[in-house]
C-alpha cells in the first residue's frame, strides 16, 4: 500500500476551560490515501466537524490542540507557521461546509468569491482568473456558467450554492477535500446531484475526500473506507464492503438496527437507549458501556483498545481482544420479511378538499398586490381515523404549509377542510378554539419548539388550561405526571426547563404536550430529522406505540422515505404546491407511477447494497411557487416530458380505490 | 419629629425601587433571568462598578426623603412648630456643608476668597487684598504656614478612618460568607483576599475601600474646608455636585418609567397583532421620531412655564415647582425616547410570532393576551433591560445639554447642567474658575463611566448572540 496521504496520530482537542475540558477529540488515529473516499460516520457531539477543524487548524477561540500530529503528504501540519498555513488552507487541503446558505458572502458575486480563491492559491492562473472561474464553474456543473458567475449568492438555489463553494474548494487544486456534511441542508435529489459530482470531480483529479456525514444511505452510496466516531474516539474502521456486510463494533451494529424501512414495518425499530456521553468527564472503561447491550464487566472498568480484525479493519472493543467475536448475534436486517400492513376497520376522520394558500406578494408605495406565492394549490386528501398519512415531498413544495392549514394556524384562501363532520375553513372564535384540541401538532426542531422560560410542567399543562381540561392545578399537574410517564419520561421532569433535556428527550415532551389535550389527529412536522438515528427510532417507536393505544391519526409531513416506509398507510407526493400521487404505501413505494416519485425514490441513498438501483438524476431545482411553469408543474424537470405537458395540468387519474397519480402519460 | 413632604419624583422614585427589588425576588426563582445576572455578579468589572453606582444610588435615595425639619424649641411661635423650608434627609446629614455659605468665589480648599476687596484692618486703615474666608481654614491662625500641613494631616485622619471602616466591613462580609459557604473564618478570608470566589470579593472590597477613603477623607476636608471650592453666591459646590446626583439618577431612571409601558405595549402589539394595528403603532412612532426631540421639549418646558406661572398657587414652594418641571422633563424626554426601544420590540416580536411555541400555544386555542403574556414578553425582557441600562448614561448626558440650553431643569435645581451652564460665564471671567465645571465633570464621568461599563457587562450577560459565542 501506498503511503497515505494524510496520517493523524493520537489527536487530542479540548475545548473550554482548563480545570473542566471538553475532550471533543480524544486519540484518534487515522489515514487517509490517495484518491479514496473516507467517511467519518457519527452522531451529532461525537467530535467529527472538531477533527476536521483541528486538521485545518480552525479551532474556536476556547479550542486547542492537546497532543497528537496530523501529517499531509510530509508536512506537519500542527508545526506549520500559521503563514505557511495559510496556503495549506484551500491550496492542499480544501473544504466545504455543512450551510451553503452562510458560507458565501451576500454582497460578492459568485465569481469574485471564486476568483479570490483562485488568486490565492492558483499562481499559474494569474494571467487568465476569468478563464479558471469560468472553468471551474463548469467543473462543478453549473448551467450557464458566464452568466452565473456575474450573480449574487442569493440569486442562486441552495444546490448551486453548494456546487459554488465546491468550486472554491477546488480552485486551489486540493489534494484532501474535506466535506463536512455537505448535503445534509439539501433535498434529496440535490443530494444525488452534488453526490454524483463529488464522486466525477474525484476521478477526474485523483483528490482524496474526507466525508463527514451522519447519513448511512450517503456513507454506502460514496464511501470506499469508513471510520465510525463515537465520544471523540474512533470505535471502528472498515471497507464499505466490510462495514455494511458484518458491522463489528456493537454500536455500528445498532446504528443499521436503528434504521426505518419497510423490511421492519409492524415491529419496534432497535433503539440505542440514552444518549452519548459528556465528554467533559475522565472515562474509566468503554464510552459505549452504558448505552451497550452486550456489556461485560470489563467495559465499566477497562478502556478497551484496538484491535485488528482484518485487513484494513480494526475496532475499539472489549468483545474482540477476548476473542469473542462470535458472540454478537447478526444484523436483523433481512430477518424480518416486509408484513402486511395491518388495516384496521376506519372511518373517515378529515377530508381535504381542493385546499389553497395562496400568499400575496406586495410591491411599491402603495403595497399594491401584484401576484401570489401558490404555496398551496388545490390539494385533496383523507385520512382515517387511526391511520398515517405521509406527506412526502422536497423543501419548499408546502408540505408545512398544508399541515398548518390544515390547522387553521394559517387561514387557507379556498377550499374545504372537513374534520370530523366540522367545516374547519368555516369555524371561528369559540367554536375553533373547542376543536383545536383535537387536532395537535409536533414540530421538527424540538428546542424552538418549547418557551426556553417555561417549566416542562406548564409547557405540558397550557393545553390543558387554554381547553379546561382539568378544574385546577393540582389535577393538571397530576396528568402532566401521567403523560410524562406515556412518553417514558420520569415524573420529576415536570419541574425542569426544556434545556435540560437531550434533543429526543425534548420531543418526547413535545409529544406529551400534544397528547394533553386527548387529539384525535396529529400533524407531525418532521418530528425526526432534527434527530440522531438512534434518537429517531426512539421516537418513531414511541409515535406508534402511542397510534396503537390511543387511536391516533398522524398527518406525518417528511422527505425522508424510510420513515415513510415505516411508520405510514397512506403516502401523498407533492411537487409545487399540488400531489402528483397519492396512493396506500406499497403502491406507492413499490410501483411509482408518477416520473418524479420514480426520480425521489430512486435518489434516497439506501444502505442495502444488494439492490442498487439505477439513480434518476433530475436536473436543476424546484422553480418558484410565485410563478410555477405552465402545464404541468414537474415538466421542466421531467425526464419523460412530452411536449403535450407544456399545455395543461394534468388531469388526476384514478388508477384504483386508493390511488391517483396526475401524470398525462397514464392518461394514455 | 420631622413633617414628611412626598414630591412626585419621590414617590416615582420609591415606586421604581420598589418594582426593583419585587423584579429581584421574581428573577431569583427564575432559572433563565438569574443565570445572567450571576454572570453580572460573578464579574469583575460588574461588581467594581456595581460599588460605585451603589454610592451614588445611596445618596440619591437618601436625597429623596423629603420633610420640614421641626424647629428648635426657642423658635417656636404660635403653633408654627415645623419649618417652612423643605430639606432632605441628605441635606440633613451634610448641614455643615449646606449652611456655611461664604460670600463669594473661592478656590478648593483656599482659606481667602477669590476676589481682592478692600478690607478694614483694625487700625483704621484700608488695603484691597484677599480677604479670609468665614468658613474655609477659619481654625488656622497663619494659613500661610499651617496650611500645607493640616491639609496633609486632615488627609490622613480620614484616610485613617477610611481604612479602618473598610476593614470593619471586610471582616463583617467575611463573617456572613464564611456562614453560607462553611468554610471557616480563616479560609474564608484567604479565598476571598486571594481572590479565589466565584463572585470577585476582591475586587469589591478593593473598589469599596477606594471609594470609602475618598469619602472619609472629603468628608474631613469639608468639614474644614470646601473641598471643592464655592460658586458665585459663596455656596460650596461640592455640595451641589453632591446634591447634583439625585437629578441626573432621576432624569435617568424615571424618564425610563415612563417610556417603559407605552414602548413595551406598542412594540410587542405592531409586532404581534401586524395589519392595521401595525401600520398604526408604526405610523405613530415614525411621526413622532421625525420631530427635533429639542424642539419638542423646548415646547413642551415652555407650556410648563407657562401654566405653572398661571397657577402659582397650586405651587407651595420653589422646591416642588423645581420638581414638577424634573418631572415633566422626565416624561417629555421618555416621550420622545420610547420609538427606539419601541421599533427593537417590534422586530423581536415579528420573529417571535412565528417560533414554533407560539404556533403550537395557537394550535392548543390559547388567547392573544395570554400568548403575549406567557411567551412574547418574557422573551423580550432582555432588549428591555439591557435598552434601559444603556440609555440610562445617555439620558444623564442628555440632561446636561438641556440644561446647558436652558430647556432642562429648573434652574434653582441643582444638577451638573446648571453647573456646567453657570461655568460659562466662570471660564470668561479673568482669572478663570475652573472648579464648577471640573467638579460637574468629575462627577458626571464617574456616574457615566460606571454606569457604561457597567450595561456592556449586562449586555454580554443577557444578549443571547452573545452568550453563544463566549
Amino acid at each position: 500500500m501506498s503511503d497515505p496521504l494524510l496520517q493523524i496520530k493520537h489527536l487530542k482537542t479540548w475545548l473550554g476551560s482548563s480545570d473542566n475540558p471538553v475532550k471533543a477529540v480524544d486519540g484518534v488515529d487515522l489515514e487517509i490515501h490517495q484518491g479514496e473516499t473516507f467517511a467519518l460516520l457519527g452522531e451529532s457531539g461525537c467530535g467529527k466537524s472538531m477533527t476536521a477543524l483541528t486538521m485545518m487548524r480552525l479551532l474556536p477561540a476556547s479550542g486547542r490542540i492537546v497532543d497528537g500530529s496530523v501529517r499531509l503528504g510530509d508536512t506537519d501540519i500542527l508545526a506549520l507557521p500559521e503563514a505557511a498555513m495559510r496556503s495549506e488552507r484551500g491550496g492542499r487541503m480544501g473544504m466545504i461546509f455543512q450551510e451553503p446558505m452562510t458560507s458565501l458572502n451576500p454582497v460578492l458575486t459568485v465569481g469574485d468569491q471564486i476568483a479570490e480563491s483562485v488568486k490565492v492559491h492558483d499562481i499559474a492562473a494569474k494571467a487568465d482568473i476569468d478563464g479558471r472561474v469560468l472553468a471551474l464553474l463548469k467543473a462543478v456543473g453549473i448551467p450557464d456558467p458566464k452568466r452565473r458567475m456575474r450573480e449574487y449568492p442569493h440569486q442562486l438555489s441552495g444546490g448551486m450554492k453548494q456546487r459554488v463553494m465546491i468550486a472554491i474548494a477546488l480552485a486551489g487544486k486540493p489534494e484532501l477535500l474535506i466535506a463536512d456534511e455537505p448535503t445534509t441542508a439539501l433535498d434529496v435529489t440535490i443530494q444525488a446531484q452534488v453526490l454524483t459530482l463529488l464522486k466525477d470531480l474525484q476521478q477526474e483529479s485523483g483528490m482524496a475526500i474526507m466525508l463527514i456525514t451522519h447519513d448511512l444511505g450517503v456513507v454506502s452510496e460514496v464511501a470506499d473506507r469508513i471510520a465510525v466516531m463515537y465520544a471523540g474516539q474512533i470505535v471502528e474502521v472498515a471497507t464499505r464492503e466490510q462495514f455494511f456486510s458484518d458491522p463489528q463494533h456493537p454500536y455500528s451494529r445498532k446504528l443499521f438496527d436503528s434504521l426505518p424501512g419497510k423490511a421492519r414495518r409492524g415491529q419496534p425499530l432497535a433503539v440505542i437507549e440514552g444518549s452519548v456521553p459528556s465528554l467533559n468527564q475522565e472515562f474509566k472503561g468503554c464510552r459505549f458501556a452504558d448505552r451497550c447491550e452486550q456489556v461485560m464487566d470489563d467495559c465499566q472498568q477497562q478502556i478497551p483498545v484496538w484491535s485488528e480484525t482484518g485487513p484494513g479493519q480494526g475496532v475499539l472493543c472489549h468483545l474482540y481482544t477476548k476473542g469473542m467475536a462470535a458472540v454478537p448475534g447478526p444484523i436483523s436486517q433481512t430477518a424480518a420479511s416486509a408484513v402486511e400492513v395491518k388495516t384496521k376497520p376506519s372511518s373517515s376522520l378529515l377530508q381535504v378538499e381542493d385546499l389553497k394558500m395562496h400568499f400575496p406578494i406586495h410591491k411599491g408605495v402603495l403595497r399594491r398586490t401584484v401576484g401570489h406565492v401558490k404555496a398551496v394549490d388545490g390539494v385533496s386528501m383523507e385520512i382515517n381515523t387511526g391511520h398515517t398519512l405521509a406527506l412526502v415531498g422536497e423543501s419548499g413544495c408546502g408540505k408545512t404549509t398544508v399541515g398548518k392549514a390544515i390547522l387553521q394556524l394559517l387561514r387557507p384562501t379556498a377550499g374545504s377542510a372537513n374534520f370530523d363532520g366540522d367545516e374547519l375553513t368555516q369555524l371561528k372564535g369559540e367554536a375553533l378554539r373547542k376543536r383545536r384540541s383535537d387536532m395537535q401538532i409536533i414540530f421538527q426542531d424540538p428546542m424552538a419548539s418549547m418557551n426556553p422560560r417555561m417549566l416542562v410542567g406548564d409547557i405540558i399543562a397550557e393545553g390543558m388550561q387554554a381547553q379546561r381540561i382539568g378544574n385546577n392545578r393540582q389535577e393538571r399537574m397530576q396528568r402532566v405526571e401521567q403523560l410524562l410517564e406515556q412518553v417514558g419520561l420520569p415524573a420529576d421532569a415536570a419541574k425542569r426547563y426544556p434545556h435540560e433535556f437531550s434533543g429526543g428527550q425534548r420531543q418526547r415532551i413535545c409529544v406529551a404536550r400534544a397528547l394533553a389535550v386527548d387529539p384525535m389527529l396529529i400533524v407531525c412536522d418532521e418530528p425526526t430529522s432534527a434527530l440522531d438515528v438512534s434518537v429517531q427510532a426512539q421516537i418513531l417507536n414511541l409515535l406508534k406505540d402511542l397510534q396503537d393505544d390511543l387511536d391516533l391519526s398522524y398527518l406525518f409531513i417528511t422527505h425522508d422515505i424510510s420513515v415513510v416506509a415505516y411508520l405510514a398507510h397512506e403516502v401523498a407526493v407533492m411537487y409545487l404546491g399540488r400531489i402528483v400521487e397519492r396512493g396506500t404505501v406499497q403502491e406507492v413505494l413499490e410501483s411509482p407511477q408518477h416520473p418524479y416519485t420514480k426520480a425521489l425514490l430512486s435518489a434516497v441513498p439506501v444502505v442495502d447494497q444488494e439492490n442498487k438501483r439505477e439513480v434518476i438524476r433530475l436536473e436543476g431545482d424546484m422553480p418558484s411557487p410565485a410563478n410555477p411553469p405552465a402545464g404541468c408543474h414537474f415538466h421542466p424537470r421531467c425526464p419523460e416530458a412530452l411536449p403535450e405537458c407544456k399545455q395543461s395540468y394534468p388531469q388526476q387519474i384514478k388508477l384504483s380505490d386508493t390511488r391517483t397519480v396526475s401524470c398525462i402519460k397514464l392518461d394514455q | 419629629m420631622p413633617q414628611f413632604v412626598v414630591l412626585w419624583t419621590d414617590a416615582l422614585i420609591f415606586l421604581l425601587l420598589f418594582m426593583a427589588v419585587g423584579f429581584g425576588f421574581y428573577a431569583a426563582r427564575k432559572e433563565h433571568l438569574r443565570g445572567p445576572w450571576r454572570s453580572v455578579v460573578e464579574s469583575k468589572v460588574g461588581v467594581g462598578t456595581m460599588v460605585v453606582l451603589l454610592f451614588y444610588v445611596t445618596i440619591g435615595l437618601l436625597d429623596s426623603i423629603h420633610f420640614h425639619p421641626a424647629l428648635a424649641e426657642q423658635d417656636r411661635s404660635n403653633g408654627v412648630t415645623h419649618s417652612s423650608e423643605v430639606i432632605s434627609l441628605f441635606d440633613q446629614l451634610v448641614t455643615p456643608l449646606r449652611v456655611r455659605q461664604e460670600k463669594t468665589y473661592s478656590a478648593p480648599l483656599a482659606t481667602h476668597l477669590y476676589a481682592k476687596e478692600t478690607i478694614e484692618l483694625p487700625d483704621g486703615t484700608q488695603v484691597r487684598a484677599f480677604p479670609r474666608l468665614r468658613y474655609g481654614g477659619a481654625h488656622l491662625k497663619h494659613p500661610e504656614k499651617e496650611w500645607q500641613s493640616d491639609i496633609l494631616r486632615t488627609i490622613a485622619i480620614g484616610s485613617v478612618k477610611g481604612v479602618l471602616l473598610t476593614f470593619v466591613i471586610l471582616n463583617i462580609l467575611i463573617m456572613f460568607t464564611s456562614m453560607r459557604s462553611g468554610c471557616g473564618y480563616g479560609g474564608q478570608a484567604k479565598r476571598m483576599l486571594l481572590g479565589q470566589t466565584a463572585i470577585p470579593w476582591r475586587v469589591a472590597m478593593l473598589t469599596l475601600a477606594v471609594m470609602l477613603i475618598v469619602l472619609t477623607v472629603s468628608a474631613e476636608l469639608s468639614l474644614k474646608y470646601h473641598l471643592l471650592g464655592t460658586d458665585k453666591v459663596g455656596e460650596d459646590v461640592f455640595y451641589q455636585a453632591l446634591k447634583s446626583i439625585r437629578t441626573g439618577l432621576m432624569i435617568g431612571t424615571l424618564t425610563t418609567l415612563v417610556m417603559l409601558p407605552a414602548a413595551i405595549l406598542l412594540g410587542i402589539m405592531a409586532g404581534y397583532f401586524r395589519g392595521w394595528v401595525d401600520d398604526v403603532i408604526q405610523y405613530l412612532y415614525t411621526t413622532l421620531n421625525s420631530i427635533p426631540g429639542v424642539l419638542l421639549i423646548a415646547a413642551a418646558i415652555l407650556m410648563l412655564q407657562i401654566y405653572m406661572s398661571n397657577h402659582a398657587d397650586q405651587f407651595n414652594s420653589l422646591l416642588e415647582r423645581a420638581d414638577m418641571r424634573l418631572l415633566f422633563l422626565c416624561i417629555i424626554l421618555g416621550v420622545t425616547s420610547w420609538t427606539g426601544l419601541c421599533r427593537l420590540l417590534r422586530g423581536e416580536s415579528i420573529k417571535l410570532r412565528e417560533v414554533d411555541y407560539v404556533q403550537a400555544a395557537t394550535a392548543f386555542g390559547v388567547g392573544n393576551f395570554q400568548i403575549i403574556l406567557r411567551h412574547i414578553l418574557p422573551n423580550v425582557l432582555h432588549i428591555v433591560l439591557i435598552t434601559v441600562v444603556l440609555d440610562f448614561s445617555g439620558l444623564v448626558l442628555a440632561e446636561a445639554v438641556l440644561s446647558y440650553v436652558n430647556i432642562g431643569v429648573d434652574p434653582t435645581m441643582n444638577s451638573w447642567g446648571n453647573m456646567i451652564n453657570s461655568a460659562r460665564l466662570e471660564m470668561a471671567r479673568e482669572p478663570i474658575v475652573w472648579w464648577s465645571l471640573m467638579a460637574a465633570l468629575m462627577f458626571m464621568f464617574t456616574l457615566v463611566l460606571s454606569a457604561n461599563l457597567f450595561s456592556d457587562v449586562v449586555r454580554d450577560a443577557f444578549d443571547p448572540r452573545l452568550r453563544s459565542s463566549r
